[in-house]
This record gives C-alpha cells, sequence and structure tokens, in this order.
C-alpha cells in the first residue's frame, strides 16, 4: 500500500486516491481531422512499461485534485508528484 | 495427566493452576501456560490428526506456526467453531474443546487409511488425471473425494464475535521478540525513536529465553539468563511498546503492514464474553526491523511421518519451556550441532537419549563435546533409513552412509524408541522480507536463502538474517541495527560472549535408503502427502518451473503453506534437475504468513455496516405506506407498493395504469445532481454533451447524452438552465459519482482553461415528480401562485417558486411521456412538499409508484435506460437517437469515434421494439434472438434489454438490441426458451403516443 504524497495535501495511504493510467497523452485538439490510427492512437494505445512510468492519480477522497506521479512500477517506487500542466521534473 | 511425563522443576508453566480441556471428547489436564499441543504430548497423546491424501497418522511435530499436522477444530459451538488451527499455538485454556479434522469416523480408525495401501496408484496429480473424464462423473466424484477428504468443519452461523482494527504509526517497527528483535527495539528506543515491538508469542524471548547451556553464555551468565534481564529492562523504556500474541500477517510496499493481535483466544470460556476477540492492526512504520527468526528443518528419509517423530528444536523447547517429556526413550537424528543441544537438555532432565544418528564425519565443536562427556552415544556418518510403528513410532533402523553420502553400507541396526528428534538445519524466516519485495539471495555453505536487496527502509537481523550462533547473532545485530537507525548505541559493546561454534556442516536433501526410492515413503509436504517420490515423477513428466512443481504434486500448498519443507522439494529437484539452488529461487511467498480469520479481516464492517445504505429524505414514508425496495448502487429506491394481497405484477399494472389515467407520484431524490457554475459552463456543457447548448434559453431544460471518448453512451438526463452561467445537471441515479469524477478529469486535464465549477447537490435536494393528466391541478393547488398555463410554463421548462415561504424549483419534464412536474426541494423539506402533494391528489386518486413503474412507463415511451438497454458497446446511432448527435459543433466528448470504422459499420447491434406474437407473452430480460433456428450453430443476432406487460397498450413490449435492427422492422424473429420458441415481430421502439400529445394534455 503506497504512502502518496499528494501536490496539496501531503502524505497519504493509498487508499484516499485512485488510478488514472498513463499521463502526458494529450486529447487532441482537433478530432475531426485526424484518421482513423491516428485518433486510435490517443483512445486506446497504452505503454504499461516494466520501469519509470509516468501516471495520473486522483486524490479522489480527499482533495479530488488529479495530479501526475513518476512511478516505478518494477518495485513500486515513487520518484516523485507533480501538478497537472507542469512539466515532468525528470525524462 | 501422565505425571511421569512432567518435569517439576519449571519456571514457565504454573504447575499450580490445573485447567481442564477436552480433546475428541475425552477430558483431559494441563497446566496454564501449556499448548494444546504441549498438554496433549503430557497426557502422552501424540495421534493428533490424519494426512490429507493416505490418511496416515499423523501426529504433533513442531511447537510453532510451521505445524502441519496437528491441526483441529476447536469448539462445538456452530457459530464460534473455527477449523484448522495449530494445536502448537493454541495457548491452554479452561473449558478448551477441540477435536482432530480429516478422519472419519475416529482419528485412531479412519476408513480413508485404505487409501495408505493403495498409495501406488495415488500417485501425484492422481485426481487430476483420473478424474477428468467422463466429464459428466465429476458429480460423482466429487461427492466421494469431498467427503473423504477435506478439512474442518465451517461455522454453521454468522461469527458471535467482536473483531476490530486499528492504526498505528511508530518510527520502527520491531517483528519479533527474540534476543535479536528485544536488542534492536530497546536500542530503538532509547535513542528516542517511537518504537514497536511485536510477537506472536505470549512471552518474550525466543529460543533463547530456555537456552541454559555451559556453551552459551553472556557476560558470565548462561543467555537465558542475561536476557530475561534485558527483557525486565524494557519496561522502563517509555518510547516502547509491546505487543504479544500479535502475528504480522501481511508486509506490503512502504513499510505498510497488517499484523493480527489475539485478545481473548486465551481466556477461559466464560471470560471472553463481550470482549474484542481479535484486532487487526494496520501499521505505517517509518523503519522496520525484522528479527522472526528461523525455523529448524525437516529431514527426509523413509517414513519419516510418524507420530513421535517430532523437530529436534520442538522436543528442547517443550521439554525446557512446558516441562514435557515428549518421550521416555528419545532417538535424535541430525545433520547438525543444534540436536546436541537437544540431547543435553533432555539428559538434564533425566530422559533417557538412546543415541544422536548423525550424517556427519565425528565433529569437535564445544556441544558435541558436552555431549559425549554427558555420555550420549553418537552414531556418526550415519541415516535413518526407515521407522516402524503405525500409530507411533516404536524403533529406526539406522545404517553407515557411503563417502558421497549417495548410498547406504553395513549393517542395519535397529535401535528402539518412542519419539525421534529430527533436525535437518535451520531455514530463516524470509517471508516477510519477500511479500515486501525484497530480494533473495541463496547461501551455498549452509543452504539457506538470506535477504539480499530491499528497496524498503528495513533490516532483517538475527536468524532470519542468516546469523545462527549466539555470538554471530548479537554482535551482527548490534552492529546493523546501530546502523539501520544511525545511532551509537554502546550497550552491548564489549559483551564477553561464549558461544559453540558448529565446524562440520554437510546437507543431503534426500537421504539414501537401503530400498528404492519407489519403495519408500519420504514425506516431504506432511499435510498434503506429497513426496520425494513425487517431485521426480513430476520431474520426469516435464514440469521445470518450481511453481509448476508445486501446484502439480501440491506440495507447499497446504495450510502451513510448505513452511515446514519446501526447502528440500526445492533441494530435491535443483539436485534430479541439475541446477544451482540460487538459480532455481524459490515460489513466492504471499500474504498472509498465518491464516487470519475473516472477522479479523472485515472487522467491524459485518452486517448493517457491511456497506453504507443511502436513503431519501423521503423514505419513512416509504417504509409506513408499505413500499418494497430495491437497491440501486448503495440507494434504498421505493420499487413498488403493494396494497393489500397484491403481488410485484398486480401493484405495477395498477400503479402504471393510474399514471396514466389520473396521477402519479414517485421519488426521485436519488437522481445525480450536480451544479455547474462560470462564465464558460454553456462552452463546457457543449463539450460533454452531444447536442448544442449556447443557445438554450435561461429557464429552460434540455436531454442531454453523454458519451465516453469511445463513442460509447456513457450517462443521459435533463440539465437545466438557471442562470447565465448556472446549470443544474441531472444524471441517473447510479452513475452520478463517475460522472461528477469524468467531468472533474476533464475541466482538470484537458480544459483547465474553462471557468467552470462543478459541485455535487445529489444530497442537497429532495425531488417530487408528480405525473399524469391530473399533475397540473395538483401542483396548482400546492403551489397556487404560480401559473402553471400551456403558454407561461411550457414542456421542458423551469420555474423558481415558493411553498409557504419555502423555495422550490419546479421543472417540467417528463420521462414517463405523461404531462408532469418534479418539485425539488431543500432536502429536509423533501417528506412535507410530497405528503402536501399526496394531500392535494387524494381527490383525484393518486397514485404512489416505485421504479418498477416507472421503468414500465418510460419503455411504453422507448426511452432508454443507460446501463439496462446500453451496456458500454452502444453509440447513439445505435440507439436511433440520431437527432441527438450536433452536426454543427466541432467537437465533443466521443464525437470522432462515432464514424470510426467500427461504429459506422451499419450491421452494428441497434435499438429495436419488440412485439410478441401472443401478446399476453412477456419475455424475459437477456432472451437471445434468433432469425433461424434451424441453421446451426443457430446465429445469435441480439438479445432483450427490456421487457413488460403494458396495462395502458394492454399488451406485451420489449426493447432489444438486435444486428442491423433497424432495417429489420416488421421482420419475425424467434426468441428462443427452454421449452418454446416465442414468435416476435421487430418494431420500432416506441409503443405509446407517437406524437407526444399526452405531454400537453
Amino acid at each position: 500500500m503506497f504512502l502518496i504524497n499528494c501536490p496539496y495535501c501531503g502524505e497519504r495511504d493509498q487508499s484516499e486516491f485512485s488510478a488514472g493510467g498513463e499521463a502526458h497523452i494529450v486529447r487532441p485538439k482537433q478530432p475531426t481531422e485526424l484518421s482513423d490510427d491516428q485518433w486510435a492512437e490517443f483512445l486506446f494505445m497504452r505503454k504499461n512499461i516494466k520501469g519509470v512510468q509516468f501516471e495520473r492519480w486522483n486524490h479522489i477522497h480527499g482533495c479530488r485534485k488529479w495530479f501526475n506521479m513518476v512511478r516505478d512500477t518494477s518495485n513500486d517506487k515513487i520518484h516523485t508528484v507533480y501538478k497537472m500542466g507542469e512539466k515532468p521534473p525528470i525524462k | 495427566m501422565s505425571e511421569k511425563l512432567r518435569i517439576t522443576n519449571n519456571k514457565f508453566i504454573d504447575q499450580t493452576s490445573r485447567i481442564s480441556f477436552k480433546f475428541d471428547g475425552k477430558k483431559l489436564y494441563g497446566f496454564k501456560g501449556d499448548t494444546l499441543a504441549s498438554a496433549l504430548l503430557a497426557n502422552n497423546i501424540h495421534l493428533v490428526g490424519r494426512s490429507f491424501k493416505y490418511h496416515r497418522p499423523r501426529g504433533i511435530m513442531t511447537c510453532g506456526s510451521e505445524e502441519p499436522n496437528a491441526i483441529v477444530q476447536v469448539g462445538n459451538d456452530p457459530s464460534m467453531t473455527e477449523p484448522n488451527t495449530r494445536a502448537t499455538e493454541i495457548e491452554l485454556y479452561e473449558g478448551l474443546e477441540a477435536s482432530s479434522q480429516n478422519c472419519w469416523p475416529s482419528v485412531n480408525f479412519d476408513i480413508g487409511a485404505v487409501n495408505n495401501f493403495f498409495s501406488p496408484i495415488l500417485p501425484a496429480a492422481f485426481y487430476y488425471k483420473t478424474f477428468m473424464w467422463p466429464g459428466n462423473f465429476w458429480k460423482v466424484y466429487e461427492y466421494f473425494i469431498r467427503k473423504s477428504a477435506g478439512l474442518g468443519k465451517s461455522p454453521t452461523k454468522p461469527d458471535g464475535d467482536i473483531y476490530d482494527h486499528k492504526y498505528l504509526h511508530c518510527d520502527v517497527l520491531v517483528i519479533g521478540g527474540g534476543i535479536s528483535g528485544i536488542m534492536a527495539a530497546k536500542t530503538a528506543a532509547k535513542n528516542n525513536l517511537d518504537t514497536v515491538l511485536i510477537e506472536d508469542k505470549n512471552t518474550l524471548g525466543g529460543t533463547t529465553l530456555f537456552q541454559q547451556n555451559e556453551c552459551f553464555k553472556i557476560n558470565n551468565s548462561y543467555s537465558n539468563e542475561w536476557l530475561m534481564k534485558e527483557i525486565q529492562s524494557l519496561s522502563s523504556l517509555k518510547n516502547l511498546k509491546i505487543k504479544t500474541r500479535t502475528s504480522l500477517a501481511a508486509y506490503h510496499s512502504y513499510n505498510y503492514l497488517l499484523a493480527r493481535e489475539n485478545l481473548t483466544d486465551h481466556l477461559d470460556i466464560d471470560q471472553k464474553k463481550g470482549k474484542i476477540r481479535q484486532r487487526l492492526w494496520k501499521i505505517r512504520a517509518k523503519k522496520v526491523i525484522i528479527a522472526t527468526g528461523a525455523m529448524e528443518r525437516p529431514l527426509i528419509f523413509n517414513n519419516n511421518d510418524r507420530p513421535g517423530i517430532i523437530l529436534s528444536s520442538s522436543i528442547k523447547k517443550y521439554i525446557d519451556f512446558y516441562g514435557v517429556k515428549c518421550g521416555q526413550k528419545i532417538s535424535l537424528f541430525t545433520n547438525n550441532d543444534s540436536a546436541y543441544e537437544t540431547a543435553i537438555s533432555l539428559s538434564k532432565s533425566g530422559v533417557n537419549v538412546n543415541s544422536v544418528v548423525d550424517i556427519r564425519d565425528k565433529t569437535n565443536s564445544l556441544i558435541v563435546k558436552q555431549a559425549e562427556k554427558l555420555g550420549i552415544k553418537i552414531h556418526w556418518k550415519s541415516t535413518v533409513v526407515n521407522t516402524n510403528g503405525y500409530k507411533k513410532i516404536n524403533s529406526i533402523e539406522i545404517i553407515k552412509l557411503s563417502d558421497d553420502g549417495t548410498s547406504v553400507i553395513g549393517k542395519k541396526i535397529n535401535e528402539k524408541c518412542d519419539c525421534l528428534g529430527i533436525s535437518g538445519g535451520w531455514t530463516p524466516r524470509v517471508h516477510l522480507f519477500t511479500q515486501s519485495g525484497g530480494k533473495l539471495k541463496f547461501r551455498d555453505k549452509d543452504n539457506i536463502f538470506i535477504p539480499d536487496k530491499s528497496d524498503l527502509d528495513q533490516l532483517s537481523i538475527g536468524s532470519c538474517n542468516g546469523d545462527f550462533e549466539l555470538d554471530d547473532v548479537i554482535n551482527n545485530s548490534v552492529n546493523s541495527t546501530n546502523k539501520f537507525l544511525n545511532v551509537n548505541n554502546n550497550d552491548y559493546e564489549n559483551l564477553k560472549i561464549i558461544s559453540s561454534k558448529e565446524i562440520n556442516k554437510k546437507n543431503i536433501w534426500l537421504l539414501p535408503s537401503d530400498k528404492p526410492l519407489g519403495k519408500t515413503k519420504p514425506f516431504l509436504d506432511f499435510q498434503n502427502d506429497s513426496t520425494a517420490k513425487d517431485i521426480k515423477l513430476a520431474l520426469r513428466e516435464g514440469f521445470k518451473s518450481i511453481e509448476h512443481v508445486k501446484r502439480y504434486t501440491t506440495t507447499g500448498m497446504a495450510t502451513d503453506q510448505g513452511k515446514l519443507s519446501n526447502m528440500h522439494a526445492l533441494g530435491i529437484i535443483a539436485e534430479t534437475a541439475g541446477v544451482k539452488m540460487g538459480e532455481l529461487g524459490t515460489t513466492t511467498f504471499r500474504p498472509p504468513y498465518t491464516p487470519l480469520t475473516f472477522g479479523a479481516i472485515v472487522g467491524r464492517n459485518v452486517g448493517e455496516f457491511f456497506d453504507i445504505k443511502r436513503r431519501t429524505p423521503i423514505h419513512e414514508w416509504h417504509v409506513e405506506n408499505k413500499a418494497k425496495f430495491e437497491n440501486v448502487g448503495q440507494w434504498k429506491r421505493a420499487w413498488y407498493y403493494p396494497k393489500g394481497n397484491e403481488n410485484m405484477h398486480e401493484a405495477v399494472q395498477r400503479e402504471s395504469k393510474a399514471a396514466r389515467d389520473s396521477v402519479g407520484i414517485l421519488d426521485a431524490s436519488t437522481l445525480g445532481k450536480i451544479d455547474i457554475q462560470g462564465t464558460d459552463a454553456s462552452e463546457f456543457l457543449n463539450r460533454v454533451y452531444t447536442n448544442a447548448w449556447s443557445k438554450l434559453e435561461i429557464g429552460k431544460c434540455r436531454y442531454g447524452l453523454m458519451l465516453n471518448e469511445d463513442g460509447m453512451v456513457y450517462d443521459d438526463g435533463v440539465t437545466t438552465r438557471l442562470g447565465e452561467n448556472h446549470y443544474i445537471m441531472t444524471t441517473t441515479t447510479g452513475g452520478a459519482a463517475n460522472v461528477l469524477s469524468k467531468l472533474e478529469d476533464y475541466l482538470q486535464t484537458e480544459w483547465p482553461e474553462l471557468d467552470v465549477y462543478l459541485t455535487s447537490v445529489t444530497d442537497h435536494y429532495a425531488t417530487v415528480s408528480v405525473c399524469g393528466p391530473n399533475s397540473k391541478k395538483i401542483v396548482s393547488k400546492v403551489i397556487p401562485n404560480l401559473d402553471l398555463s400551456d403558454d407561461k410554463f411550457k414542456h421542458m421548462s423551469f420555474k423558481n417558486a415558493l411553498i409557504n415561504n419555502i423555495k422550490c424549483r419546479v421543472m417540467r419534464i417528463s420521462f414517463t411521456g405523461e404531462l408532469s412536474y418534479e418539485i425539488n426541494v431543500q432536502s429536509s423539506y423533501g417528506k412535507s412538499v410530497w405528503e402536501k402533494c399526496f394531500e392535494a391528489g387524494k381527490e383525484f386518486g393518486i397514485t404512489p409508484y416505485g421504479t418498477e413503474t416507472m421503468h414500465l412507463l418510460r419503455a411504453e415511451k422507448g426511452f432508454i435506460i443507460t446501463g439496462q438497454d446500453t451496456d458500454g458497446t452502444m453509440t447513439p446511432v445505435d440507439l436511433q437517437m440520431d437527432w441527438i448527435i450536433s452536426k454543427k459543433k466541432y467537437d465533443f466528448i466521443g464525437k470522432r469515434s462515432l464514424y470510426r470504422s467500427d461504429t459506422i459499420r451499419e450491421d452494428r447491434k441497434q435499438l429495436v421494439g419488440l412485439l410478441t406474437d401472443d401478446p399476453k407473452e412477456v419475455l424475459e430480460e437477456g432472451a437471445q434472438i434468433v432469425a433461424d433456428i434451424n441453421k446451426k450453430p443457430v446465429e445469435m443476432l441480439g438479445h432483450v434489454t427490456s421487457s413488460y406487460f403494458s396495462p395502458n397498450l394492454n399488451k406485451s413490449i420489449a426493447l432489444a438490441v438486435v444486428k442491423n435492427g433497424k432495417k429489420l422492422k416488421g421482420k419475425k424473429m424467434l426468441v428462443p426458451m427452454k421449452n418454446k420458441n416465442i414468435n416476435v415481430t421487430i418494431t420500432d421502439t416506441i409503443f405509446l403516443d407517437k406524437e407526444n400529445r399526452r405531454l400537453n394534455a
């Protein structure tokens, strides 16, 4: 059970949060101009890698804010958290 | 009690307080401080159970949580009885009743034991292989297998005990109250760290507590005397919390741990009542020190499972701690030094030690020399090849080992004994370390897996870290603890330690025999009866992965989870397959470490507290008026209101007719309500709904359909524009929370530039829906100042109004196709507005109706219910709701997906109406729809999603999704049921009032 450092509230138990999948997938501004393949890329394709992954999380039973997390899926180590709209602090 | 088996000078057991208990119906006596196992042994009872497959007699084998055989049923009460408990862990109390499991009719005469004679034809996976075919015979097999196998009995009534959960936060958690755990906890607490020490036994001290031997001394005292002083000194430490009888169950990431504390299990029966039985601690520790010790291994040889064969260290604990002799003539069999400690303890307590059989060449360690000095006979370089005695061991057969240890040579010696202590070395308890994600490494020197790498702030010390000798345990624990806690504790510097050092090591996983392997029974997993033969068979049959071998042979899958002899299984696999053990790895250790009760897991969340129940402000009225309720998510919604002896069908028919003929009243308070405000509110709605919202006038309502980004219908509801920048959205009852979360997600992550605020107001308003041709008359009586004329208060519009002085919002919207009004009022006034409407409607025969009637009425009009007529695979086009998709809007959630190659297929399943040829025949929801029943395989074209008998149309109606349904209107179809095929015709989805005349009736 993770201990997650919500950028707005501080350290809280994982049970207060919900995971929201891969981060930094930007919704296309002009979907109508995309081919089926391009749209499918946005809609369906996710990395799900073993290793350092960028993820979206929501403090759903707390401040209800969405934020981003850099987590190593191989050992569950959370490298950092940062607010929506901010650039990832590590690559 | 057999007094002969008790020694009197014992400081741990209170021999003045006698306790009576029952085992298999027989009344026996023990002392306070005994476990059930020690009390049984003191009564000379070894045979306590039968093995799982062959029903072989089995006896107590250990003194702890790794016990595979002494698994008993505790208690007779149908609500309190507990199966699969380990006799070695049950503290004796007055009134304890326990019985053997897995035997019928009794442990002494067990019919299943015939399996033992059939064992040559019961190899590994026998059940898997044999009972595969014929398939339909499984029912017969299952009955007999379940009857003859099976462990304990489940309780048949709800658990009457109280369980609890609590959170605990600390700087340092020390797991295990043996010598290294005690020293670590003291060090942490003395350095101002908030420390918790947990121990699963009822006393601290581990095995050192009763280690009184010249070979193990600290500062000129026996190690146990030194340790007792250490334990006493703990009570003065303010930062230290000690929890005994607390077993660590699970170690998760980020140092989150679960521990189960036993609070009443050891109390006399009359003292248990009304108290919390067990508490589950949810612990978050900054640092964790694991000091869980090690388990002794058995040895694997022919017939190593007889009652009276006990781990050597357990025999030592029984004599030194419980004062119980496991026998009068004890033999010992070992591959290491620790059995000599047992021999010395037994000898000093006056027990006759026949001999020690040691597979090693002669060795001269301190402890061996001491044993020799006491005159204990040792068979060097020898092995036990067989044991005799059916229900209790009575002799062993000893032969010399060859130089390479792979065979036996020379003459067999027969030695009479009534107990055999076995010691195959030690296995560090690394379970918790690996549960937490730690990686192990293999140490060849003594064939053990020890902790290697971990990503958590944790430390393993003592024998669970591979330190087995007293000086190593102390010195290494002290050094690593100081470093780990970043402190300079010098309490334990310059201790003068005497410790016998093991010089000679030797290990043979499967000991050789004078008989071929096929003729022997060397047990590995005692509870599941898997032998070394089974492992080898699995390897011959091609299983390579350790995880597969485990499942195929069930080795390590019993209630002890392979604690005792998994290492031997690994060793034999590695040897047979010719791989290194370090490369083979281990099976996965999963929580809980020892079984948890369901009670401890659920804690207080039982009965009423299992889940939240949400009730509307009008709930009481429904109860008073005999409503039947249905669960919609967590909500209790009025389902229907039976009158007299009416059944559901009759009540719904009456309610439905009343709503169309005169007036009905529905509690719609559960619908999700989201208050939307901000200068970009209209733009926001444009983006989340499929239709256009910018031009909606203030005071108007509009139905909206919300999609997922994949184009599938997600939710629907009516949204009302209350002001220039103010809307109130309604959602489905079940979807409310998810819709709010989804909208928040888009606002925060995709469109942060929008000035929009969302607030859930579901619980803030009660909604009373008055529906039917007479609804206008009622509302005008309740709110006389409100102009309800059709040109002033049109369909799909809203008005603010006052009932007395209470503000309310009245929406003229309809989910039934009838003229209807929804009055929204602050929750606390909900019931009084409902009662006012009901009172005003009495002259029109106002009829309360529930969700079932609501569903029927909307089906007559062909209105969908998301989640019933849709299932996450339906687009608005599939629902024949093309009209709601704005052609002008550039984008909205899911728009692009509506013309993906898959979503524009014409043969998708589409929503249609169905009429049965026989108007009285009501279809079953979920029933399949086919066109041709004769062409095999029969093609399933779709299924019924909603089906009712309509009292207003006097016929059966249904909605369904059918492949290419739009083009099949008028076509005949079949709905095949168990006994008949029902003829149906595909129709339009609207069955009643296609022209919407009733809305303005």
